[in-house]
C-alpha cells in the first residue's frame, strides 16, 4: 500500500446530455417543461414509446475505470476527444464528483488543467503571480521563497509590476507556466498544458516536466502529443468512449491509439449527391492498397474522386484539405490545377498523391472540399478520411508543428 | 504522513468541513485581495465611488423625504441621520449582490481547479470592507460637520458590521447556488435589493412602526443593524437590544442554512455553471 500514489476502482461519471434544460435554465423553461410534459407523456403513450424511457439522454463519460499509479511514475492518458480523458482529470483534481467508484491520491495533489487560471488581466505580473499561486494550493511563505526562480523563469524580470494586460500572449503564456512548473506537490495531474504556445516555449515545458519526473514526482499525464508521451511516461492508458481499452507501455500505446483512426472505411460509396456534381465514390489508398491501420512514411498516399457532373459547369472547385490532428488546416488543394475550371457533363476521376515523408507521427484527416466558384459549397468538412502516420519515436523528434521539414538542412564543419 | 485524498460519490446533505476552509484561508486573502484591487482599475472617480452612492443617496432622501415629506429623525438632523444608515445598508447591498454572483463569475475558475467553493462568495462578501471603510470614515467627518461627538457605545459598531456581513453572506449562499442553476436570480437581485431597502427603516425611523409590530421588523436582519449604527453613533435613544437579537438570530439561521444548501449543491457546479 504504502508506494501507491492513486488508486481508483470502478470510477464513472454520468452526464445528462441533450438537457441544455438543466445548463442556465430559468424558471420559465422549468414551468413550461412542467406544462408541457403531460401531453408529451400522452404522445409517447399513442405512438407507443417506452413510459419511462428518460427524455434526457445520459451519457457515461467515463465508466468502470479501475487502475493504480505508484509513486515516482509518470502515467499517460492518450484517447480522442470525448474519450473522457478530461473527466478523468475532473475527477481526480475533485472539480467534479464521480456517480460511482472511488479513487484515493495518497500525497499533496496538484492539478494543472490550464495555465494561468484565475490570472486578472489588470493585476501585474507579481499580484497574479501570488493570485494564482493560491488558487493552485501554494501558500504564501512558499510563493515568496520562489518568486525570483518563477520571474526568472518567466524572463518578465522588466515587466513585473505592469498589468498582464499589456503582455504579449507569449509572455502571459511563459508567465503561466512559470507558476504551475513551480507546483511542488507530490502528485501532479497535467493536462495539455504543453498544446500552447510557440515551439520553443513547448520545448522549455516539456524540459521542466522531464525534470520534474527525474525528481520523483508522480505525475498524471493527458496529452495528443504523442511525442512527448512517449518520451515522459512509464506507462499509458489508452481511453476510448470512456473505458479503458489498454494499459501498456507507450510505444504500444501509441501505435495502438493511431492505428484506431483506421478502424473506419478507407472507400465511401456515393458520399455525395448533387443536383449539379455527384461523386461516385472516394478512395483512400496506400501503395495502391485500401489504407487499413497506420501509414508507412515509405508509402504514397492517394486520394481518388471519381465523380459525375451532370450539367456544364463553369468553375468546379473539387479537392481536399489536409488537416493536422488537432484540426489546423495544413492545406487546402482543387483538381483545377491540372483539370482547369470548367467540366462539361460527364464522368472525371481525380488522383491526389501526398507523399508521406513530410508529415509527422499524428492523425490527420482529409475532407472533400467541393465548391462551385463563387456561387456555393456543396461539401465542406464533413465528408472525409482519418489516416496517422506511424514512424517510431526515435525517428520524429520534431516536437512542435503539423508538418516536418524534409531535406532543408546543410552542415558543414569549417574548423577542426 | 501523508494526506490521502478519498474521491467517492456524495449525496444528501454534506457536513460543512470548515477545517478545510481555514487550510484555505490564504486563498480567500488573495481572492479578497485580488476583487479590492481590480474593483476600481480603469475607472476615473476610483475609490469615490464608494462614497459617491451613499452620499448621493443620503442627499436624495433628505431633499424628498428629510425636507419635503418631514419624515421624523429621532431628533438628530436627518442628513447625517440617514447617512449613518446608508453606510451599512450600502456594505450590505453591495456585499449580497457581489457575492450572489460569484460562482458565476468564477465559472473560470470553479471548472477547472478545486478549493472549498464557499472561499468565493466569502471572499466576495469582504471584498466591500473597503468601500465600508471609506464611507465610514467620510460619515466620522460628517459627525463632526454637525458637532455630533460619538459615545462609548461605539465599541458595538464591530459586531453590528458582523452582523450585517452574516446576513449578505447568509442569503447570498442560498442565491448564489441557485444562480448556478437559474439565472433569473442575476435579474432578480437589484430587485430584491430595491425591495429591502424600503423594507429596512433607512428613509424612516422604525418609530413610526406600532411598538407591537416592532419585532416582526426586527425579522429583517438589516433594520437591527440600522437601528443599531444610529444607536451608537448618533445616541438615538432607539437602544436596539431585542431587535438586535431578533435580527442576530435569523441572520445565523440564514448562514447556518445557506452554509448546509451551498455544500448541498456545490458538486454539481462545476457541471451546472
Amino acid at each position: 500500500m504504502g508506494d501507491v500514489a492513486i488508486r481508483v476502482e470502478g470510477l464513472g461519471k454520468r452526464y445528462r446530455i441533450g438537457g441544455r434544460r438543466r445548463v442556465g435554465r430559468t424558471f420559465r423553461e422549468t414551468v413550461t417543461e412542467s406544462m408541457t410534459a403531460p401531453f408529451r407523456r400522452a404522445k409517447a403513450v399513442l405512438s407507443g414509446e417506452p413510459l419511462n424511457a428518460d427524455p434526457d439522454t445520459e451519457l457515461w463519460a467515463l465508466r468502470n475505470l479501475s487502475f493504480e499509479l505508484k509513486k515516482g511514475e509518470v502515467l499517460g492518458v492518450i484517447g480522442r476527444n470525448g474519450a473522457g480523458k478530461s473527466t478523468l482529470l475532473k475527477l481526480l483534481s475533485r472539480i467534479t464528483d464521480p456517480t460511482e467508484g472511488v479513487a484515493e491520491i495518497h500525497g499533496r495533489l496538484g492539478s494543472l488543467l490550464e495555465v494561468g487560471t484565475g490570472f486578472h488581466p489588470e493585476l501585474s505580473g507579481r499580484e497574479n503571480i501570488y493570485l494564482n499561486g493560491a488558487i493552485l494550493g501554494m501558500g504564501r511563505r512558499e510563493i515568496d521563497r520562489k518568486l525570483d526562480e518563477i520571474v526568472a523563469f518567466a524572463e518578465v524580470e522588466r515587466f513585473i509590476e505592469t498589468p498582464v494586460k499589456h503582455y504579449s500572449s507569449g509572455m502571459y503564456l511563459r508567465l503561466a507556466f512559470a507558476v504551475a512548473a513551480h507546483l511542488e506537490t507530490e502528485v501532479l495531474l497535467v493536462d495539455e498544458v504543453l498544446a500552447v504556445g510557440d515551439a520553443q516555449f513547448q520545448r522549455r515545458c516539456l524540459g521542466k516536466m522531464e525534470d520534474l519526473s527525474r525528481r520523483g514526482r508522480t505525475v498524471l499525464f493527458v496529452s495528443h502529443n504523442l511525442g512527448a508521451v512517449q518520451r515522459l511516461c512509464n506507462s499509458v492508458l489508452v481511453l476510448g468512449s470512456g473505458e479503458l481499452l489498454a494499459r501498456e507501455d507507450p510505444a504500444s500505446a501509441v501505435s495502438r491509439y493511431l492505428g484506431m483512426g483506421a478502424e473506419q472505411a478507407s472507400i465511401l460509396e456515393n458520399p455525395l449527391d448533387d443536383a449539379a456534381v455527384s461523386v461516385r465514390r472516394l478512395s483512400l489508398l496506400a501503395d495502391g492498397e485500401p489504407v487499413n491501420g497506420p501509414v508507412e512514411p515509405g508509402s504514397v498516399l492517394e486520394v481518388v474522386a471519381e465523380y459525375d457532373v451532370h450539367q456544364s459547369i463553369d468553375g468546379l472547385l473539387l479537392g481536399f484539405d489536409l488537416l493536422s490532428g488537432n484540426g489546423d488546416a495544413v492545406f487546402r488543394t482543387y483538381d483545377q490545377e491540372v483539370a482547369g475550371l470548367d467540366r462539361k457533363p460527364g464522368s472525371y476521376r481525380s488522383t491526389l498523391r501526398l507523399p508521406l515523408d513530410w508529415l509527422r507521427s499524428m492523425p490527420y484527416r482529409l475532407d472533400l472540399v467541393v465548391a462551385h466558384h463563387r456561387h456555393r459549397w456543396l461539401c465542406r468538412g464533413d465528408i472525409g478520411f482519418s489516416f496517422s502516420v506511424y514512424r517510431p519515436p526515435q525517428d520524429d523528434v520534431h516536437l512542435a508543428g503539423v508538418v516536418r521539414l524534409v531535406d532543408g538542412w546543410d552542415h558543414q564543419t569549417l574548423e577542426p | 504522513m501523508q494526506p490521502v485524498t478519498l474521491i467517492r460519490p456524495r449525496s444528501g446533505w454534506v457536513p460543512l468541513d470548515l477545517r478545510e476552509l481555514w487550510a484555505y484561508r490564504e486563498l480567500l486573502y488573495f481572492l479578497v485581495l485580488r476583487d479590492v484591487m481590480v474593483r476600481y482599475k480603469q475607472t476615473v472617480l476610483g475609490a469615490a465611488w464608494a462614497v459617491l452612492q451613499p452620499v448621493l443617496t443620503m442627499v436624495v432622501f433628505s431633499l424628498f423625504f428629510g425636507k419635503l415629506a418631514k419624515i421624523p429623525s429621532d431628533g438628530v438632523p436627518y442628513p447625517i441621520w440617514s447617512y449613518a444608515a446608508l453606510v451599512p445598508w450600502t456594505l450590505f447591498a453591495g456585499a449580497l449582490m457581489q457575492a450572489s454572483n460569484s460562482l458565476v463569475g468564477g465559472q473560470n475558475l470553479i471548472k477547472k481547479v478545486y478549493f472549498p467553493r464557499l472561499a468565493l462568495p466569502i471572499a466576495a462578501t469582504l471584498a466591500g470592507l473597503v468601500d465600508f471603510l471609506i464611507a465610514f470614515i467620510v460619515l466620522l467627518v460628517m459627525m463632526a460637520g454637525f458637532g455630533i461627538t460619538p459615545t462609548i457605545q461605539l465599541l458595538w459598531l464591530p459586531a453590528l458590521v458582523l452582523l450585517a456581513l452574516v446576513t449578505a453572506l447568509g442569503v447570498a449562499l442560498w442565491l448564489s447556488a441557485l444562480n448556478v442553476q437559474f439565472r433569473d436570480i442575476k435579474h432578480t437581485l437589484p430587485f430584491l435589493i430595491q425591495l429591502w431597502l424600503f423594507i429596512t427603516p433607512i428613509a424612516y425611523p422604525s418609530s413610526i412602526v406600532p411598538e407591537q409590530y416592532r419585532p416582526l421588523l426586527a425579522l429583517n436582519p438589516m433594520a437591527g443593524v440600522v437601528e443599531g449604527f444610529r444607536w451608537a453613533l448618533l445616541g438615538t435613544d432607539t437602544a436596539p437590544g431585542l431587535m438586535v437579537g431578533i435580527s442576530s438570530l435569523v441572520a445565523l439561521l440564514l448562514l447556518i442554512g445557506g452554509a448546509f444548501y451551498f455544500r448541498r449543491m456545490e458538486k454539481s457546479f462545476a457541471d451546472v455553471v
